[in-house]
């Protein structure tokens, strides 16, 4: 546990103005590919910023977690990887934390390759991976 | 069953200044065993955000000059630290562990237990599985209201339908969302689309719309069916004693439904009495009307 301190990656960990990350485990359900889930995770422990990681969204949901209602209100843009956008919408509006229209992006692991997650839900808005 | 009580304690894993990184080869296996586990997890920066979530809130991470001092002024946070340094994955999570104590929480069932069969579903092994309405797609209809023996669904203030007890649902039950003529319930951890919210096809409602009327499956009221067969056995059973016999019959009686709504078997053996589903879908329908009368009333209201 003596890594140096990488200052670039403390600096995007705590910068304001990135897109905030939420990774949905699944935890409970085998319906995510676990292959795509964890090669997903490491993906996002690699990038070098701060990000969000729950256990089971349905769970949180169905908890009315209030953890929810924050993310839905953030006022930074939302990228959520998880699994089908109209499940995780509704999950979101379950919990009385309706995402908003715009500035929500929500990365399908369930369908799609872990690679295509990280590229898609990585990127800044000049087309770059952060 | 999912009590704000078994909220589980956030973890937030702490690299900013004055920590070191965790080895980069440790991080997301560390993230993973702490998620698996049915915890939430933040990696840095954070953690002002989660102070004001409120709850418990343990923060790990490396601190060569010690563990610094968090507090939550308003109280409602309740903050643990513990520096892992040098601490394998695995002694890691086992901090977590002890840092939580007694607090009870929902927990993920582990591989091996789920290969064993069936988990008892308690308040700590509760599986997430209920139904989740895409508000674009739902009319208010009220038909899953009406056919839910559970209590899962209610009206919302603004007379729309909304899921009110979740931890009611029936385990790997999508019995409702076949009744939904707008392919508009879904369940996310069910296997196939569209119940698992994936897109709907125009031909998926098609046939949505042409068992609707899922009674059809049985020919006649379902209920009505139920009540008509539970009374044969009955009359059997007096006059045979046997209750196994009632038994089997219904067995026998419901399987056809169970096959054709792919209704899990321990749903169906758990319907409480006939008297009591009577009683059950009366209120139901009561309450499906109500809402209906006050949207129609309320629509009305606001175009007088």
């Amino acid at each position: 546990m003596t890594e140096p301190h990488p200052q670039a990656e403390t600096a995007a960990m705590l910068a304001d103005d990135a897109a905030r990350i939420l990774y949905c485990r699944c935890a409970y359900a085998q319906v995510v590919p676990a292959a795509v889930k964890d090669a997903v995770l490491e993906g996002l422990a690699a990038a070098g910023r701060g990000f969000e990681m729950v256990p089971d969204l349905c769970e949180m949901a169905a908890r009315r977690d209030p953890h929810l209602a924050e993310l839905a209100r953030g006022d930074r843009p939302l990228r959520i990887f998880a699994c089908w956008p109209r499940a995780v919408q509704g999950l979101f509006a379950l919990a009385d934390a309706p995402l908003p229209k715009q500035g929500v992006e929500i990365l399908n692991m369930r369908t799609d390759t872990a690679e295509a997650v990280l590229a898609g839900g990585l990127a800044t808005p000049d087309g770059a991976r952060s | 069953m999912i009590a704000e009580a078994l909220l589980p304690p956030r973890v937030v894993v702490y690299e900013g200044a004055g920590a070191i990184p965790l080895p980069a080869t440790d991080r997301a296996s560390i993230f993973a065993s702490l998620l698996d586990r049915g915890y939430a997890v933040t990696r840095a920066g954070a953690a002002a955000a989660d102070l004001q979530a409120g709850g418990a809130l343990i923060v790990i991470g490396c601190f060569p000059d010690g563990p610094p001092v968090v507090s939550d002024p308003s109280g409602r946070c309740d903050v643990t630290i513990r520096d892992v340094t040098g601490l394998s994955v695995g002694e890691t999570v086992a901090a977590v562990e002890e840092a939580r104590g007694e607090r009870r929480m929902n927990r993920p069932p582990e591989a091996s237990a789920v290969a064993n069969g069936p988990i008892a579903n308690t308040a700590e092994t509760w599986k997430p599985w209920f139904p989740v309405i895409d508000t674009a797609r739902c009319t208010n209809c009220m038909q899953c209201l009406s056919f839910c023996l559970f209590d899962v669904y209610g009206v919302a203030t603004d007379h729309t339908l909304r899921v009110e007890n979740p931890a009611n649902c029936k385990v790997n039950c999508p019995a409702c969302s076949r009744v939904c003529p707008e392919v508009a319930i879904m369940f996310p951890k069910y296997h196939a689309g569209p119940i698992d919210g994936g897109p709907v096809a125009e031909s998926d409602v098609h046939r949505e719309k042409m068992k609707v009327d899922i009674s059809a499956l049985l020919g006649g009221d379902i209920y009505a069916k139920l009540r008509e067969r539970s009374a044969d056995a009955k009359t059997r059973f007096s006059k045979e004693r046997s209750a196994d016999q009632a038994l089997s019959e219904r067995r026998r009686c419901l399987t056809k439904l169970a096959d054709a709504a792919q209704i899990p078997r321990e749903v169906l053996d758990a319907l409480p009495s006939p008297e009591e589903i009577q009683r059950r879908v009366e209120a139901a329908a009561a309450r499906a009307s109500a809402a209906k009368e006050a949207a129609g009333a309320a629509d009305a209201g606001g175009t007088a």
